[in-house]
């Protein structure tokens, strides 16, 4: 029989609505699972008496047929999330002991909506890095091997959902933190349009990237989170006004007629492991073979969006991450007794090397001497490459693309910076930031094995054509599963 | 003359362009919904943008863009459709994000102008090279506590205007000129209460000097929040005269800021580390750039108040007030208003006058502004005409109005209490001529051997007679005829 914990949101959902079993069963299923996988590091703050509290609340709003969507469905939140009363720290030193007073409008949504939170989830400090090893409370472990990273930032929401920790998670993206530990953990990865959810109350990297986004057992799943995630709100100047559709309506099988288009210049790189380079065919002629149109496109910039990413991720970084400075919140640390020092201690104490490194890299681009070389050269090749997609999608629905190039790497190549990290990190930007340049929408799903390990494939389309991603993904996830 | 400073070398010109920070009339800050008014306790007006707390995003007050664009009308200023924040970025205790959001690249407003007479009477356009909209920093107090610096975030974020002039001023009396012109357009606007001594209205000045003749700028050095009017020209003068002895003895002008000293009459450097930051500046990624429409700006140009150069204008072709009286009368918002109502259907000429002489005086006296005045202005209006119709002689007139001011009654009630209304009755006026001159015949013999001066005593003494209630031209034509025939 399958345990309350392995079941899809959809599926708990459908169980809590129907009463096959209460909210505090299927919250106690996923508390005894984090206890026993707490070797994983996938959880920085457990809150399991407050969601005990509300599953019991739940089941009373259940029995007495007042049940919101989500009633009862416990998740677990990044903590980049802020979220009221209980500490939210983007896993920095910094914020170790910062609890915010409010709440972010993605968790309030789903609050709304009757979800429950289990705890906040492990990251890479502040969302910078792929590899979750930068966070102030030690790396997160691949569940499907403990030595492997899962991948970052959103790496302990993927290692959770992978290992059935939470009956979904929330994740976040800026180049590519929902996609990257989404395909090494296994797991469905949903990055919506730049502006498709409210960045209110979520830590700020770089604001013109940074988007929240699920990270489910299912592609159902993350249409089921997103519709109750998404929506306008005045309190993020950037947040789109357009209605959020009912995404669980575009989860069909019926690809007859769709554009699925690759891009060219992704056909001749060197690193892929021929056994993602076969799963990434297999996953094109299976679209054809159910009547999709596969062509090809060219975005001929795709190859500098790693570069425009550091640049324009970094000078916002530099920038966003100055409030830290012991004045009015989080840690302070007392120098000499002047204010520099107790900034240069604060700072110099608080941050990882990580952070620090990506502030001066951020700081020196947007001098007024570099500013013109670095800062405005990427912005005209990010207008470029948003362009390009944009014509793009002019000839295609959706366009697929592997995402991670092989297994991630250990835990201990990482901290000993080996090569094939590098090696492996820079076709991952190649492949995945082009799509957070441009805004568009993409998902990640399972789609084989390499080294014993899974890889994912992505799908993305058009800017606020959440929809289509959907079709294409849950298509895709079914088509798989027919394979095995 | 154009204004000039006499050096040891020769004659030397000052280079003068002032930038003016306006804190802008909103209720609510530029970004935030926290209160933007005076008086509170330290951080009680701190929403939590204001304090910089993670996730929280600037939501665009949309009044201050209204106040952009009127001010921007009021500079005579091309108002722009496409706008843009950025980010200045610097540390600093009192700016809790650690980078001020201003408009560096796509001002709101640009290319303005404010006119001026220069040392000749001419007018004289001082060009604006721009009007951007900014965050206002905190407060940081360092006398409070021996070892801490205390910081109220009361006045973070609130909007400020910076308008920037070319640098086409020439003289402390032209900067003057700029600067309260200026504020009295802030005002008139209602976009800022432009009070320099509150700080609300800030003032600093880059200021150069060049000879006489010389076509290029030298290095100007700027001088920091100025807070009033008078100091703004002083520390032009003062600052010029420094760079002179600089030049004059052999030294050259650092670009720098400095500060003004009203107390010892000087400027003094600032440490070099406050000039020497790279603010970083870029394009602030949580806010889209302002579009406006044309609908948007036609609406507000619409609904513009009649702006001080409109009446001045206005007061000269329609009222018939010499230019002079016009700049005086429009200069102050409320000066205006009052003028409008006490001149409605009365002699504006008179009423002017009245308003500039007497009534002046009066609130120079009691030290208080204008529209606290006791005689409110249809009673002024009312006034001028008891004097034009005749009813009251211009010398009661004078009394008429003390007693006004004292009461704040009508002045036909006050006449008629005081019995104050002029003679006119020509028996009467003749009556009491007769009886002047019977009797002082000594002065009648006097007169009439040749001391024709001593009709002026006579018409006195027939206005002591009439306790000052005859017409004065009645009497002299009733005294000469009689005198003389």
């Amino acid at each position: 029989m399958t345990e309350l914990h392995e079941l899809s949101l959809k599926e708990t959902v459908d169980g809590l609505q129907s009463k096959k079993f209460s909210s505090v069963e299927v919250t106690d299923a996923y508390i005894k699972q984090i206890e026993n996988n707490r070797d994983l590091n996938a959880y920085v703050l457990e809150t399991f008496d407050q969601a005990r509290e509300s599953a019991k609340a739940a089941d009373k709003n259940i029995a007495a047929g007042n049940a919101r969507p989500l009633e009862g469905v416990p998740l677990g939140i990044k903590d980049l999330y802020c979220t009221k009363g209980v500490r939210t720290t983007a896993c920095s030193n910094i914020l170790r002991n910062f609890v915010p007073p409010y709440e972010s409008t993605i968790t309030q949504n789903l609050w709304n909506a009757g979800a429950l939170m289990l705890g906040k989830l492990n990251m890479d400090e502040f969302a910078m890095g792929g590899t979750n090893t930068t966070s102030c409370f030690g790396p997160v472990k691949n569940p499907w091997d403990k030595t492997r990273i899962p991948g970052g930032s959103s790496g302990g929401s993927a290692a959770a959902t992978a290992m059935d920790m939470a009956c979904a998670t929330l994740g976040s993206e800026t180049g590519d933190s929902i996609r990257t530990p989404a395909s090494m953990c296994g797991v469905v990865g949903m990055k919506p349009s730049y502006g498709r959810c409210s960045r209110y109350g979520m830590i700020s990297y770089s604001s013109s990237l940074d988007q929240g986004g699920p990270i489910t057992k299912t592609v159902a799943d993350a249409a089921i989170m997103l519709k109750y995630m998404a929506g306008y709100d005045h309190k993020d100047s950037v947040c789109a006004d357009l209605p959020v559709p009912d995404y669980e309506a575009s989860l069909k099988k019926d690809v007859k007629g769709m554009r699925v288009g690759y891009i060219r210049e992704f056909n001749e790189l060197g690193g892929v492991h021929e056994d993602v380079y076969k799963g990434y065919r297999d996953c094109l002629n299976a679209f054809k073979a159910e009547g999709a149109d596969v062509v090809e496109v060219s975005i001929p910039h795709v190859i500098f969006a790693g570069q425009i990413y550091a640049v324009l991720a970094n000078c916002e970084a530099a920038s966003n991450l100055a409030r830290y400075d012991g004045v009015r919140y989080g840690l302070r640390v007392d120098g000499d007794g002047s204010l520099d020092d107790m900034y240069l201690e604060t700072r110099g104490k608080g941050f990882g090397w990580q952070i620090k490194r990506r502030l001066v890299i951020g700081s020196y681009m947007l001098s007024a001497e570099q500013y013109d070389t670095y800062f405005k050269q990427a912005q005209r090749i990010r207008r470029l490459l948003f362009n390009e997609f944009a014509e793009a999608y002019n000839q295609v629905d959706v366009i697929m693309a592997p995402i991670t190039p092989d297994a991630p790497c250990t835990i201990e190549q990482v901290l000993n910076g080996a090569d094939v990290v590098s090696r492996q990190g820079c076709l991952i930007d190649l492949l995945t930031m082009p799509m957070a340049m441009a805004g568009v929408p993409g998902i990640a799903v399972p789609a084989g094995s390499v080294d014993g390990m899974p890889f994912g494939i992505q799908l993305c389309a058009k800017r606020f054509d959440e929809e289509t991603v959907f079709h294409a993904g849950y298509a895709l996830e079914q088509m798989l599963k027919g394979d095995k | 003359m154009a204004y000039t400073i006499k050096g040891k070398t020769g004659d030397w010109e000052v280079v003068v362009g002032l930038e003016v920070h306006c804190q802008m009339i909103s209720k609510a800050k530029l970004f935030s919904q926290a209160s933007t008014e005076f008086g509170h306790e330290p951080n009680e007006n701190v929403a939590l943008f204001d304090a910089a707390f993670p996730g929280i995003l600037p939501v665009m007050n949309e009044k201050c863009v209204e106040q952009a664009v009127k001010t921007g009308f009021g500079l005579n200023a091309t108002i722009q459709k496409f706008s843009q924040f950025d980010r200045k970025n610097y540390f600093y205790a009192d700016l809790p994000s650690g980078y001020q959001i201003t408009q560096m690249y796509h001002p709101i407003v640009t290319d303005g102008y404010i006119e001026v007479n220069d040392d000749e009477g001419k007018v004289k356009k001082i060009r604006i090279n721009r009007l951007h909209v900014e965050q206002d920093a905190g407060k940081s107090i360092h006398d409070r506590h021996p070892h801490k610096t205390y910081i109220d975030l009361n006045r973070a974020g609130v909007a400020l205007m910076e308008i920037v002039s070319e640098p086409d001023i020439r003289s402390p009396d032209e900067a003057g000129q700029y600067l309260r012109k200026l504020r009295s357009i802030v005002r008139y606007l209602e976009t800022c209460d432009g009070n320099m001594d509150e700080g609300s209205m800030r003032c600093d000045a880059n200021i150069s000097v060049r000879k006489v003749g010389e076509t290029e700028y030298r290095t100007r050095a700027e001088v920091k929040n100025v807070n009033s009017v008078r100091f703004t020209m002083q520390a032009i003068e003062i600052e010029a005269n420094r760079q002179i002895d600089l030049y004059e003895s052999g030294e050259t002008v650092k670009q720098e800021t400095r500060l003004f000293d009203a107390v010892n009459c000087e400027t003094r450097a600032m440490r070099s580390k406050e000039f020497a930051h790279d603010y970083r500046y870029y394009p602030d990624p949580d806010l889209p750039p302002l579009i406006l429409t044309d609908e948007y700006i036609e609406n507000i140009r619409k609904n513009l108040p009649d702006l001080p150069e409109a009446k001045k204008k206005r007061y000269i072709e329609q009222l018939h007030i010499s230019e002079y009286d016009a700049d005086v009368l429009v200069a102050e918002k409320e000066t205006s208003v009052y003028f409008e109502k006490a001149a409605e259907g009365h002699d504006a000429k008179k009423v002017a006058n009245w308003i500039m002489g007497d009534l002046f005086a009066y609130l120079k006296e009691e030290g208080i502004p204008i529209s606290e005045c006791p005689i409110k202005p249809e009673n002024l209006g009312k006034m001028v005409d008891l004097i034009n119709d005749g009813t009251i002689s211009g010398k009661i007139a004078k009394d008429l109005f003390v007693l006004m001011c004292e009461s704040g009654k009508d002045p036909m009630t006050i006449v008629e209490e005081k019995g104050m209304k002029q003679v006119t009755d020509a028996g009467a006026i003749e009556k009491a001529v007769d009886e002047v001159i019977a009797a002082n015949p000594d002065k009648v013999e006097l007169y009439k051997g040749g001391k024709d001066k001593l009709i002026g005593w006579f018409v006195g003494q027939v206005m002591k007679a009439t306790k000052g209630k005859a017409s004065p031209a009645v009497i002299n034509d009733l005294l000469v005829k009689k005198l003389n025939g």
